[in-house]
């Protein structure tokens, strides 16, 4: 068995965020890293929409990434630390639209490792080098400069290591052009693991060291170390120079400290949120319940016209603004610091980078769940309701007393949100089920964490928004939108044929009905368009009507036994097709004079579809139409003065072809596009084959299944470039997108007719036909090919299921960290004994704070049932005294007349670190009204956590920690019939098929057992013999299983067919008793099948199909955001082909980052069985003769390739 | 000594010096969990998948659990066992 792995979505999670100028222009960019994958967003500075325009997968763990500058250039490079043991700089190509690399460096071994750097980055704010560094020891200084011809030259590195040293922070000093200083936190355990008394490990100290950069010695000197508060954690850069003090902010836990060499320090506490459920301090200070300090978890300093200012945010989402007061000297030497000030500023979610644009917007990446760009609408200065706090006005100095502050939590005053992008990490869970009955399934995921957490399902499409329906009279047949004349920016009319009307109706502030067009009202009509300069055309079945800007009126009549069928035109040319198969032909001469060319062709058959190409740049018309007839041909005709309508190429089509368009689409990467042809044929094929823009000549076909209805074909505009957009049972969009093509089906209900439409308030629009109704909408987010519905859920979620009886999702969230209902309670009447009257308490919105921070050991969990249609909440259950869900399912006991009954796995008390709880339990429901609700039956105490439930062959499987139990209902609890105790760690996972039960073990990979009814046993006979932290398995047949790891390892393990005989063929059951352990464990092992690393934990896997009239893939989903799927390869020629295409395009076009890509995918287990399609697919990112070369290589050509990498994809997948 | 075992012990040496945590002849069963339990969170820390996992689970922002990690590595198995030497 071969696969082949494709990404459906890249991950959505980001973890790393920074600005720059990357284009080199005055318009600021912010490149993310979302764990493997840089993307490059630009936020329009007038819509506010945030646009990708480049991502690309680097096959690495990107890790940390800097912007850099050169002094006195303007563009930025990018330097990015990954686990490839390489520093690798970028530099963003505009004009082709890529990353090249400029510089690659080798400095250690790969991977994540202790001493390799890679995690720490940072950049010398005047571009003179950089520091990489690692979690311990190593730290290595890069300087970059540029040669006698301006290219960027890197050093050979200069360590900076320290052994026996961890560091928290490292990051670039701002001192103006002095020597370059990096700042870092470290942390000296050499003492601290030899002293058996513990001592030194109480008296560690941390501290703040800086190394400068001696330009002139080419060394680094450690130059400056001083001890800091020992919960340090963060450091952020102080402008230095001219700009301010320079130094830098340390922060700690509960306070922010400015330190610079030869400077006192200067600290303000970080104000908190006054918690209403801990006791408030008392006036003595005495009893008081502080609960835990609070970190500064990210930041942003953002330098104004005059002065800067900081923004830092706390693990809780409170961002707060840091100003400072500083003198100059008289020498214009900017001295310390006389005042740090500190002041509230908004709550937003926990970001993992903030990015402050020039332009006044805030990219917040968020560490989980959707991304933000908020446009800044104040800058708090004026904010009398919150307090800012000085540290001139508290206690300075080491041994000062703890001061702690509160601000007052509100809603967004300073921010506000301009665009979201939709994240669905963390994804928990997901299941892939075709509940609405569309053509491809939906995928239902669990998402986000807290109170942010929600309830998702994609669906395969882009998201239209919708601007306006508006009903019609009767039902119409065609819609276009024209321009009055060539110099509008906006269209004019829309122009809507019925069966025997055309109705015009003008765009403006309303859209509204005109009869004074000159265009005829008394017929149905064929095109329309705008011809020349100020000219209009009107093609109706019995003639065509121009009509000049003075409504002069010229019409054309068809002979009197023809009528016109099918006609084209672009703003030049006009093209007829007369019943009976003639085909006419009309130029605009220079005068605006609308002629007929002499001679009209004949065709073999009826046509039944026409398309004429676009004018290119500076041409006079169009050389090429493509006409389509019923003898299910489509040929090209050329419009050449010279051969004008000979046929100069000619393609067989399968069915009747029922539209056409030719159109070109930029997806070279350069100026010049390609010109398709595309096809729409009577049983919902599209066809796309490429036309020679020189001969005309047909190459290169691609088909794809769009749908039951015949295919009809609409040009339109998608970010200023041309698509296609194709109508069948599921409207599609054909478009460029990142100069690659695209084929999408959009998420709107069935269309009739389309065109584009252009106006003031919708530049982009599409304007289509629905059954009588006007629909007006836009195509904006191109990079996410799922459609979210979202539906907020309380706490995070952890499993679900679907109860198919009544349609309900049950759904059991629980959420570490928070009081549950009667502890909270509790809380309340204790803090409202100690409150004054009139004070109430007040609970702030979870939705923006989250919900309020208990300690480790409580929990809150309920159990939810969903409608899967309404989405509406039917039922909402609260577990209570500190329990919490952990797994879910339903079985239909024996004897209960087929009664599926709920059973949920809880535990009380859990701690997760020892692994502990006081008491599980099985909680047993009943479907109530209809499934709407859920009552009770009783509660099973256990002696572990439940992670597992599986319903098995009447009765239920539990498994909880080391025990596998079978359990039957009994009247007042579960009663127990079996058990295993020979699991290794703890059971997460269970299904079974048959006597077969397959488990998944947190760290031991799968284990296959058989239950033998006549002696009640649970029998292990099969393991793995590789250790893998199984996170989530599905059975794939019965002697397969797929499943990942939390490494992010995807397997296959296949139990070898003779051992599955022999085990289900034992008459005596005995043989399987008494056989002996193998290497320690079970009798038999697995085979592996096939094992790849995706980078990240999958959260679920599933056998499913995607595609109508696909095969059965894997459907993975993972906790970052990915999904991506496992095709199996059907011949063995296909399996060589790829192979091959794999090995070139290892070696032709290594990973950006420098991680070698075989040992990237072979990360934690050598890769098995398994071929790359993410990088097959980035051959079409190959420069053309490189591509020659890899087809010459394999004796096939360039384009036989390319559509061999997309059928692969698009046969089973989407 | 032979110049062969004392280029062994000088090579041995190179070795953990430079690569940190490398075993010798008297590596204690303490040395050993140190070391192994620093290499894991430094990894955990590394791969951004790894780290968001247990801040789900624990519900702490990842920068807080960064953190706890680091600072845990200072002395991630409790104190020290004195040398029998």
């Amino acid at each position: 068995m071969f696969l082949y792995n494709v990404t459906l979505q890249q991950t959505t999670g980001i973890n790393q965020a920074v600005i720059g100028n990357f284009a080199g222009t005055k318009q600021q960019e912010i490149l993310v890293a979302r764990n493997s994958v840089l993307e490059l967003l630009q936020p329009d500075p007038s819509t506010g929409k945030v646009h990708s325009l480049l991502t690309h997968n680097v096959f690495g763990i990107i890790r940390s990434v800097v912007p850099f500058r050169l002094t006195g250039s303007s563009k930025d490079y990018i330097v990015v630390g990954s686990d490839s043991g390489r520093i690798v700089i970028l530099e963003y190509n505009p004009a082709k639209n890529t990353f090249d690399r400029v510089h690659e460096e080798t400095y250690g071994k790969s991977g994540c490792r202790r001493i390799v750097p890679g995690q720490y980055l940072a950049a010398d704010p005047k571009g003179r080098a950089v520091m990489i560094g690692a979690i311990e020891k190593q730290k290595l200084v890069y300087i970059l400069n540029r040669d006698a011809s301006t290219r960027l030259t890197i050093s050979s590195p200069l360590e900076a290591h320290k052994s026996h040293t961890l560091v928290h922070d490292l990051i670039g000093v701002d001192v103006g052009f002095e020597n370059p200083v990096f700042a870092c936190i470290e942390v000296d355990y050499s003492d601290v693991d030899q002293d058996p008394t513990g001592e030194a490990f109480q008296n560690a100290e941390k501290v703040l060291t800086y190394y400068e950069l001696d330009l002139g010695l080419n060394h680094v000197v450690r130059k400056w170390s001083d001890p800091i508060d020992p919960r340090s954690n963060k450091l952020i850069p102080v402008p230095g120079g001219v700009d301010g003090p320079s130094g830098v902010l340390v922060c700690s836990e509960n306070y922010i400290t400015w330190r610079h060499q030869d400077y006192p320090s200067v600290r303000v506490p970080i104000p908190r949120r006054p918690d209403p459920l801990l006791s408030s301090p008392s006036a003595n200070g005495e009893d008081m319940e502080m609960g835990r300090g609070v970190i500064i978890v990210s930041s942003v300093m953002h330098k104004l016209k005059k002065g800067f200012f900081i923004l830092a945010q706390t693990e809780d989402g409170d961002v707060f603004k840091i100003t400072m007061d500083y003198t100059a000297g008289a020498d214009g030497v900017i001295g310390g610091i006389q005042n740090l000030k500190i002041k509230y500023f908004d709550t937003i979610p926990v970001a993992t980078n903030m990015c402050l644009l020039k332009t006044g917007f805030l990219f917040v990446a968020s560490e989980f769940a959707n991304h933000y760009l908020y446009q800044i609408e104040n800058l708090g200065d004026d904010d009398e309701a919150q307090m800012e706090y000085q540290s001139a006005e508290l206690p300075q100095g080491d041994d000062a007393d703890e001061v702690i502050v509160y601000f007052n939590p509100r809603g967004l005053r300073n921010l506000a949100i301009v665009d979201e992008l939709e994240s669905i990490s963390p994804l928990i869970d997901a299941k892939v089920l075709n509940l609405a009955e569309d053509d491809s399934p939906q995928i239902y995921a669990l998402c986000g964490r807290g109170a942010r957490s929600s309830f998702r399902i994609l669906r395969h499409g882009l998201e239209v928004s919708e601007m306006a329906v508006s009903e019609l009279p009767g039902n119409p047949n065609a819609v276009w939108t024209v321009k009055a004349n060539a110099q509008e920016e906006f269209d004019s009319f829309i122009i809507v044929s019925f069966v025997d009307a055309t109705l015009v109706l003008s765009i403006g502030e309303t859209v509204e009905e005109v009869t004074d067009t000159g265009f005829l009202n008394s017929t149905p009509t064929l095109t329309v368009a705008q011809l020349g300069e100020d000219a209009l055309v009107q093609v109706y079945p019995r003639g065509i009507r121009h009509i000049r800007a003075d409504r002069r009126v010229s019409e054309w009549k068809a002979p009197g036994n023809k009528t016109i069928v099918r006609a084209a035109c672009n703003r030049k040319q006009v093209v007829i097709a007369l019943s009976g198969g003639e085909v006419v032909y009309f130029e605009l001469d220079s005068h605006g004079q609308l002629n007929e060319f002499q001679d009209r062709k004949e065709m073999a058959a009826p046509i039944t579809a026409l398309s004429i190409g676009p004018i290119p740049e500076g041409r006079q018309r169009s050389g090429f139409l493509a006409v389509g007839c019923e003898d299910n041909t489509v040929r090209i005709l050329s419009l050449d003065p010279d051969n004008c309508l000979q046929s100069l190429g000619m393609q067989a089509v399968s069915y009747m072809p029922v539209s056409l368009a030719l159109v070109e689409m930029s997806d070279t990467g350069t100026a010049t596009g390609t010109l398709y042809l595309n096809i729409g044929l009577q049983s919902g094929l599209l066809l796309r084959t490429t036309v020679d823009s020189i001969t005309g000549a047909l190459s290169d076909t691609r088909f794809r299944f769009l749908g039951s209805r015949p295919v009809k074909l609409f040009k339109v505009q998608i970010q200023g470039s041309p698509a296609v957009l194709a109508l069948s049972s599921r409207p599609w969009l054909s478009f460029t997108y990142q100069s690659r093509t695209k084929l999408i089906p959009l998420s709107a209900p069935m269309l009739e007719y389309g065109s584009s439409f252009c106006s003031e308030q919708c530049p982009e629009g599409i304007v289509a036909i629905e059954s009588n109704n006007l629909h007006i909408f836009t195509v904006e987010k191109l990079s996410t090919v799922f459609n979210h519905s979202i539906i907020p859920l309380k706490y995070t979620p952890r499993r679900f299921i679907y109860h198919q009886p009544s349609g309900n999702f049950v759904i059991i969230e629980s959420e570490h960290n928070t009081w549950c209902p009667s502890d909270k309670v509790k809380r309340i009447a204790e803090k409202a004994d100690q409150m004054d009257e009139g004070e109430e308490y007040e609970e702030l919105p979870p939705e923006q704070f989250g919900l309020p921070r208990a300690e480790a050991g409580k929990w809150a969990s309920c159990i939810r049932i969903l409608n899967s249609m309404t989405s509406e909440t039917a039922h909402l259950l609260e577990l209570d005294n500190n329990e919490a869900a952990f797994s879910i399912t339903t079985c239909i006991f024996h004897g209960q007349k087929g009664e599926a009954f709920l059973i949920v796995g809880t535990a009380a008390d859990v701690t997760l670190s020892p692994k502990t709880c006081s008491s599980g339990f099985l909680h047993t429901y009943r479907f109530v009204d209809g499934g709407n609700a859920l009552e009770l039956l009783h509660k099973t105490p256990i002696d572990d956590v439940p992670y597992a439930l599986c319903a098995f062959q009447g009765r239920l499987l539990v498994g909880m920690g080391k025990i596998l139990r079978i359990y039957d209902l009994g009247k007042k609890k579960l009663l127990r019939k079996c058990e295993n105790k020979q699991f290794p760690n703890n059971i997460l996972t269970l299904h079974t098929q048959g006597d077969r039960i397959v488990v998944g073990d947190v760290q031991e990979s799968v284990h296959f057992a058989s239950y033998r009814h006549f002696d009640n046993r649970i029998v292990i006979f099969a393991d793995d013999t590789t250790p893998r932290w199984i996170t989530a398995t599905t059975m794939v047949d019965y002697d397969t299983v797929a499943g990942g790891d939390k490494f992010g390892n995807i397997f296959i393990d296949r139990l070898p067919a003779e051992t599955s005989e022999e085990v289900d063929e034992d008459p005596t059951g005995n043989k399987l008793v008494y056989e002996k352990g193998y290497l320690q464990g079970a009798p038999h092992k697995v085979e592996h099948a096939a094992d790849f690393f995706i980078g990240e934990s999958p959260t679920s896997v599933t056998k499913t199909v995607i595609v109508p009239g696909g095969r059965e893939i894997i459907v993975y989903t993972t906790l970052l955001g990915t999904i991506g799927c496992l095709i199996p390869f059907q011949s063995k020629e296909d399996v060589e082909f790829f192979q091959q295409l794999e090995m070139h395009m290892r070696n032709k076009f290594p990973p950006l980052c420098g991680r070698d890509h075989l040992a990237y995918r072979s990360y934690y287990i050598p890769v098995r069985n398994v071929i790359d399609g993410d990088l097959c697919e980035q051959f079409n990112l190959l420069p053309n003769e490189v591509k020659r070369q890899i087809a010459e290589d394999m004796d096939r050509t360039v384009s036989e390739l390319s559509k061999k990498v997309e059928d692969v994809r698009n046969r089973a997948a989407f | 000594m032979s110049t062969a075992a004392m280029n062994m012990n000088a090579q041995l040496e190179h070795l953990q010096s430079k690569h940190v945590g490398t075993g010798h002849a008297d590596t204690n069963k303490f040395e050993w969990a140190v070391n192994q339990h620093r290499d894991t969170y430094a990894s955990v820390i590394g791969h951004n998948t790894l780290i968001a996992y247990s801040a789900v689970a624990e519900n702490e922002s990842i920068g807080r659990k960064k953190f706890e990690m680091i600072e845990k590595m200072l002395q991630p198995c409790g104190l020290p066992v004195p040398r029998d030497d």
